[in-house]
C-alpha cells in the first residue's frame, strides 16, 4: 500500500481572475499531521477545500489514497468518502438531532441500515464525550459541543483523512479547549490530519509537519520546533511574531 | 327581515364547495409543480434555471383572469378540447406553481451555504442534499409565505366563474339576482370567505412569529 494517502502537485487554482493558489505542492502520509498556518486570505481553506473537491482546480494534479481527483463523479464520491471535514461554522444540519445528524451520510452514503448507523453514531458520539446529547437540536449545544458532534459526523464515515478548516476560530475562549483536546485524541489514535489552525500550542503538541501559506503560495514547511525556533522566511517570522503576541 | 330559502342555501352551498374544491386542486398541483419550478430555478444547468424563470415571470406577470381565457379558449384553439374543470385546473396548477416556486426558490437561497457544503462534503448525492437537509428548511421558512398565496389563490378562484364555473361568488351572483337581496346575499357570501381565509392567515402569522423564535 502507497505510504502517500494526499498528494498535490502543480496545483493551479483561481476564482475568476484572482489567483488562489499558486503551484501548490504537498504530500501526506498515512497517519500524518500536518497544521497548515498563514495570514488571512492566503489560501488556506481554498487549498483544503480543494482536496474534497468543495472547490475544482484549474490544473494540476490531487490523488487521495491512490484515486486520481478529477471531476468525474465516481472519483469525487470515492474521495468524500475517505476524507471527512469540519469547518469553522460547524454547519451542523439544524433540523435534525444530534444522532440524525450523525446517521444521515452514512445510511445515505455507506448504504448502512438505521440500526448500524446508530450503532456507529453512538460510538462516536460517545468518543467525542458527548454521547448524553444524542437527542438534542445542534442549537440547544454550545459552539464547543456543536463542533465535538461535527467531528463525530465526519468521523461516522470512518474517514481515512480529516480536513480542519479553523475548527476553533468560531469559539469562545473557555470552549476551544474541549474541541482542541478532541483533536488530540483523534491524533492520538492515528487519524490522518490536516488542519487549518493558528493554536501554535497545538502544532506544537501534535503536528509533524507545520506549513505556512502566504499568498496563494507555500512559502515554508517544517517540523513544528524547528519552524517556531527558527523561521527561515522573512514572512513566517512576521507572521509567527504577530499571533504569538496575540496568545 | 332578509332570508333565503332552502334552495337558494343549497345552491351557495355548492357554490361554496367548488370554491375549496378548485382551491384545493390549484393548490395540490401548485405544490407539485412548484417544487419542480424552484428546483429548475436553482439548478446547476443554465438552460433549466432560464426555463423555470421564464415559467415564473409569464405567470406572474400577468393576470390570473388572463391565464384562464388562454387556457380556456386557447387549448381548443391548438386542438385540445378541455373541459371547463380541466381547464381551470390547468391554469391554476401553472399560476400556483409560478408564485409557489419563487417563495421557496428564495427560502432555498436563503438557507446558509454551509448546508450544502457540509452535504456536500459528507458525500450526500443531489436527492439526498435537497430533500433531506435544503428542503425541509426552505419549506419551514417559507410556510407564512405560502400559506399567504393560498389565501390569495382562494380569492383568485372566483375568476373561474369568466368560464362558466359556479363557485361561491357566482353562486351569490345568482342567488342575489333571484331573490332581490344583493346585500344580504353578497354580506353573506363575504363571510363565507373570511371565515376561510382569516384562519389561514391567523395560522401564517402565528407561524411567522413562531419560526422567528424558535432557534432551530
Ligand atoms: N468563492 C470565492 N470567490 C472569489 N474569491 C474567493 C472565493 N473564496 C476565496 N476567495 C479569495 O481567495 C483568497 C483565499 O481565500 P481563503 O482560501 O478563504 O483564505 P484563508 O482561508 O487563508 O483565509 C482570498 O483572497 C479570498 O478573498
Ligand atoms: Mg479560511
Amino acid at each position: 500500500m502507497d505510504d502517500i494517502l494526499i498528494r498535490m502537485e502543480h496545483v493551479e487554482k483561481w476564482y475568476g481572475g484572482f489567483h488562489a493558489l499558486k503551484d501548490v505542492n504537498l504530500t501526506v502520509r498515512r497517519g500524518e499531521k500536518i497544521v497548515l498556518c498563514g495570514p488571512s486570505g492566503s489560501g488556506k481553506s481554498t487549498l483544503i477545500r480543494c482536496i474534497n473537491h468543495l472547490e475544482t482546480i484549474k490544473s494540476g494534479r490531487i490523488t487521495v489514497d491512490g484515486t486520481a481527483l478529477t471531476d468525474s463523479p465516481q472519483a469525487v464520491d470515492m474521495v468524500r468518502r475517505e476524507v471527512g471535514m469540519c469547518f469553522q461554522q460547524f454547519n451542523l444540519f439544524p433540523h435534525k438531532t444530534v444522532l440524525e445528524n450523525c446517521m444521515l451520510a452514512p445510511m445515505r452514503v455507506r448504504k448502512l441500515t438505521r440500526e448500524a448507523a446508530e450503532a456507529t453514531a453512538r460510538k462516536y458520539l460517545d468518543r467525542v464525550r458527548i454521547g448524553n446529547q444524542a437527542d438534542k437540536y445542534p442549537a440547544q449545544l454550545s459552539g464547543g459541543q456543536q463542533q465535538r458532534v461535527a467531528i463525530a459526523r465526519a468521523l461516522c464515515m470512518e474517514p481515512k483523512a480529516m480536513l480542519f478548516d479553523e475548527p476553533t476560530s468560531a469559539l469562545d475562549p473557555e470552549m476551544v479547549k474541549e474541541v482542541l483536546d478532541t483533536m488530540i485524541g483523534l491524533a492520538h489514535d492515528g487519524m490522518t490530519m490536516i488542519c487549518v489552525t493558528h493554536e501554535m500550542g497545538f502544532a506544537r503538541q501534535v503536528a509533524d509537519r507545520v506549513i505556512f501559506m502566504a499568498e496563494g503560495e507555500i512559502i515554508e514547511e517544517g517540523e513544528p520546533n524547528a519552524f517556531f525556533r527558527n523561521p527561515r522566511h522573512e514572512r513566517t517570522r512576521a507572521f509567527l511574531g504577530e499571533i504569538l503576541a496575540h496568545h | 327581515m332578509p332570508h333565503l330559502g332552502i334552495n337558494e342555501i343549497t345552491f351557495l352551498a355548492q357554490g361554496l364547495k367548488w370554491t375549496l374544491f378548485l382551491t384545493a386542486i390549484g393548490f395540490c398541483g401548485g405544490i407539485v409543480f412548484g417544487l419542480l419550478v424552484a428546483l429548475g430555478r436553482v439548478a446547476q444547468n443554465r438552460a433549466l434555471r432560464m426555463a423555470a424563470a421564464g415559467w415564473i415571470a409569464v405567470f406572474q406577470g400577468t393576470p390570473l383572469l388572463m391565464q384562464l381565457f388562454v387556457v380556456f379558449f386557447g387549448l381548443p384553439l391548438l386542438g385540445v378540447n378541455v373541459s371547463a374543470w380541466l381547464a381551470v385546473a390547468i391554469a391554476l396548477t401553472a399560476h400556483a406553481s409560478a408564485f409557489l416556486g419563487e417563495i421557496w426558490r428564495g427560502a432555498i437561497q436563503a438557507i446558509p451555504k454551509g448546508q450544502s457544503e457540509a452535504s456536500h462534503a459528507l458525500g450526500l448525492h443531489y436527492r439526498s442534499r435537497m430533500f433531506d437537509i435544503i428542503l425541509p428548511q426552505a419549506l419551514k421558512i417559507s410556510l407564512p409565505a405560502t400559506v399567504g398565496f393560498l389565501v390569495q389563490l382562494l380569492k383568485g378562484t372566483s375568476l373561474a366563474a369568466i368560464v362558466g364555473f359556479i363557485e361561491l361568488t357566482r353562486a351569490g351572483q345568482i342567488v342575489s339576482n333571484q331573490t332581490y337581496q344583493p346585500l344580504f346575499v353578497f354580506g353573506l357570501v363575504g363571510v363565507l370567505y373570511f371565515m376561510m381565509c382569516w384562519p389561514l392567515s391567523y395560522w401564517g402569522r402565528r407561524m411567522e412569529t413562531r419560526l422567528s423564535q424558535d432557534p432551530r
